[in-house]
């Protein structure tokens, strides 16, 4: 059968889960962490942790999913730590983020040395293509569980911040400080709970990276998702499952270059990459002005002040 | 009246005894974590500091990768004096560096004065345009500057790819696709005495010529004023928007030319090295010092010189490379947590004074 552009198509929805799937779960975490007020640039480091921890528990114990568990738990802690420090006065979390990225990606590289030759065990997929004769076809539905349970959290978690008490809570913190304190909520213990949280959604997209695709171990295994999570949050417009359609789009995008490959288009691989910058940058000029501030931005975050 | 002298040593004494307090802390900190890997703290630190600072040899080394962090540390502190959290060194770096290389490129004949001169100043008018994108944006459109720089660094890196990939290609760079040799007679010579090449004076320079014109002069008094209170600034007549323009373009260009010095003093060519995390450290060497370009020399020389220590710790104590990745993580944290103390630490002493 002739597959042609089809197949470009296809490679590029395989690509968009298969790339996309880090991005969901970094995202979601810093979509939580700036609904309340917070930003983490660290998540970077919390990814790379994530990998490492994932990958290491997974070859000792032989089971991906307490790996996956324990990445998460890695993230929490550095999300925790994140927080903590950034609660105390005059304490700028852009800088603790940026420097919380050397820390986590350092200890990461100091503890995962061993790591780098063995072969952890893999997370399993489930395939969905199996009704399909066409090959490609077959390997782009391959999806990953990790994903799966991706949308689930995108959807729960939007669901939680819109209709429960706890969202309440983290949205009313993360729109003025000073209205939380009028109503008597810790501001503080509430955005280390959701730092901590988000740091376990990116930890938890670092064991993807090291136990699914591109499934190893080495210092060279995140290409920046971890910092591009702020910008895909203002993209998706602090919104859950707007992060879910923006993964998939930047997963997309950066399955473009390789897929018209297949059909002779060769240059312009690294502008395709560029592509969800710049329709972030697109859209953050076409929305923002002068005159007022973002649709849907939670007004305690530094970076829109 | 006695009070007054204590007050004002206090203002200087403060921000040091914290910074060496923060310092003792992390030393600390990082000796622990060591000493959890199973080695001795005290030996790591003897060794460390003979790596970066112990001989002639290794005071180079440090002084070397000390360079660019100096000039790319200006492209956050200068900002910083209005208040903008810009991040976009990266990006200033790398656009400077692509294009002198290609300037150079352009003129095969010219004397090497000539070329070095053209490319520094392509390389600056490079690095400054592309981090006055972020000032623009934010002064006509009100697009938040610390996430425009950071964009802009990832397009930044892309357009690098692309021209070195496709356009200024030299086809015999096979397996690291880079643009051709600037040519050997054209690359920045070394300190007379020294192995050091001139970036370390561009960066000292650069420090200086800022702290004066930011600190001595009327444009700096402006920018102080307008980084204080926007609004108050406009009402006394001051053209905040061109400040903001022209600080973004300096700052943009002292990273313009950090990557210049990248291509002139080191790699020849211009490829994906210049994407060497040189803007991200930078961020963190402004934030330590406070901003202020002066600080910006000693705190760029110790963070060269725990990048130095790497390959020495790792021959000697069997630690990965990764180890000072990790002491320089838990230094900027602890500085950075440190920023807290400014204050309460000097309310203490005047309590205890009266």
């Amino acid at each position: 059968m002739e597959v042609g552009w089809w197949g470009v198509l296809i490679a590029v929805l395989g690509g968009a889960i298969r790339i996309g799937t880090p991005f969901l779960f970094v995202s979601l975490g810093e979509c939580l962490t700036e609904k309340s007020g917070r930003i983490n640039l660290g998540l970077e480091g919390t990814l790379v942790m994530g990998a490492m921890t994932g990958y290491a528990v997974s070859l000792h114990s032989g089971s991906p999913w307490l790996g996956v568990l324990c990445a998460g738990l890695a993230g929490m802690v550095l999300g925790a730590l994140h927080s903590w420090l950034c609660s105390f006065r005059r304490v700028n979390d852009i800088a603790v983020g940026i420097a919380m990225m050397l820390f986590g990606t350092g200890l990461a590289f100091f503890l995962g040395k061993p790591y780098i030759q063995p072969s952890a065990p893999r997370l399993p997929s489930i395939d969905l293509g199996a009704w399909s004769d066409i090959p490609q076809l077959k390997a782009a539905l391959q999806i990953n569980a990790l994903f799966l349970m991706g949308i689930v959290v995108a959807i729960a978690l939007a669901w939680m911040l819109k209709n429960t008490a706890w969202g309440l809570k983290v949205r009313v913190v993360g729109e003025s400080a000073d209205a939380a304190r009028a109503l008597g909520l810790p501001v503080d213990r509430i955005r280390i709970l959701s730092t901590a949280q988000g740091g376990f959604l990116a930890g938890i997209g670092g064991s993807y990276l090291s136990l699914y695709y591109p499934f190893n171990w080495s210092e060279g295994l995140s290409s920046g998702q971890g910092l591009m999570a702020v910008a895909l949050v203002i993209f998706a417009r602090w919104h859950p499952v707007g992060c879910l359609w923006v993964s998939l789009l930047w997963g997309g995008a950066a399955a473009l270059g390789p897929s018209l490959q297949s059909v002779g288009i060769t240059g312009g691989y690294y502008i395709f990459n560029a592509i969800p910058y710049i329709m972030t940058l697109a859209v953050m000029i076409i929305t923002c002005s002068p005159k007022r501030t973002l649709v849907g931005v939670p007004h305690e975050l530094t970076v829109t002040r | 009246m006695s009070i007054a002298v204590p007050q004002t040593l206090n203002k200087a004494l403060e921000p040091f005894l914290i910074i060496v307090g923060s310092l003792m802390v992390s030393m600390v900190l990082f000796g622990i974590f060591v000493a959890s890997a199973g080695a001795d703290p005290f030996e790591v630190y003897q060794t460390m500091y003979r790596a970066a600072f112990g001989t002639s040899f290794s005071w180079q080394n440090t002084l070397i990768r000390a360079a660019p962090l100096m000039l790319t540390a200006l492209c956050t502190a200068l900002p910083g004096y209005l208040g903008l959290i810009i991040i976009g060194g990266e990006g200033a770096v790398v656009m400077g560096g692509l294009f002198a290389a290609v300037a150079a490129l352009t003129m095969p004949t010219a004397p090497p004065m000539v070329v070095l001169t053209t490319m520094a100043v392509v390389g600056m008018v490079a690095g400054g345009l592309w981090l006055t994108i972020g000032g623009a944006l934010r002064h006509y459109r009100a697009v938040n500057e610390t996430i425009s720089s950071l964009l802009l660094n990832y397009i930044a890196i892309a357009v690098l790819n692309h021209l070195v990939t496709s356009t200024f290609r030299d086809p015999e760079s096979l397996n690291h696709p880079s643009t051709h040799h600037i040519g050997e007679a054209n690359m920045i010579g070394v300190i007379p005495g020294t192995d050091l090449h001139w970036g370390l004076v561009f960066g000292i320079v650069a420090c200086v010529m800022t702290w004066f014109l930011m600190h001595h002069t009327v444009f700096g008094f402006a920018s102080q004023i307008a980084g204080g209170n926007v609004r108050a600034a406009q009402i006394a007549g001051l053209p905040v928007g061109r400040l903001i323009l022209i600080i973004c373009f300096v700052a943009g260009a002292a990273g313009g030319l950090a990557g210049m010095v990248e291509v002139a003093a080191i790699h020849g060519r211009a490829n994906d090295t210049l994407n060497a995390n040189y803007g991200y450290a930078g961020i963190l060497v402004a934030f330590v010092a406070r901003n202020n370009p002066l600080a910006i020399i000693p705190v760029a020389v110790l963070l060269g010189g725990i990048r130095a220590s790497s390959g020495l710790l790792q021959r000697a104590h069997e630690l990965p490379d990764a180890t000072v990745l990790v002491m320089q993580g838990i230094i900027f944290l602890v500085i950075l947590f440190s920023e807290t103390l400014y204050g309460r630490f000097s309310k203490l002493q005047k309590q205890g004074a009266s």
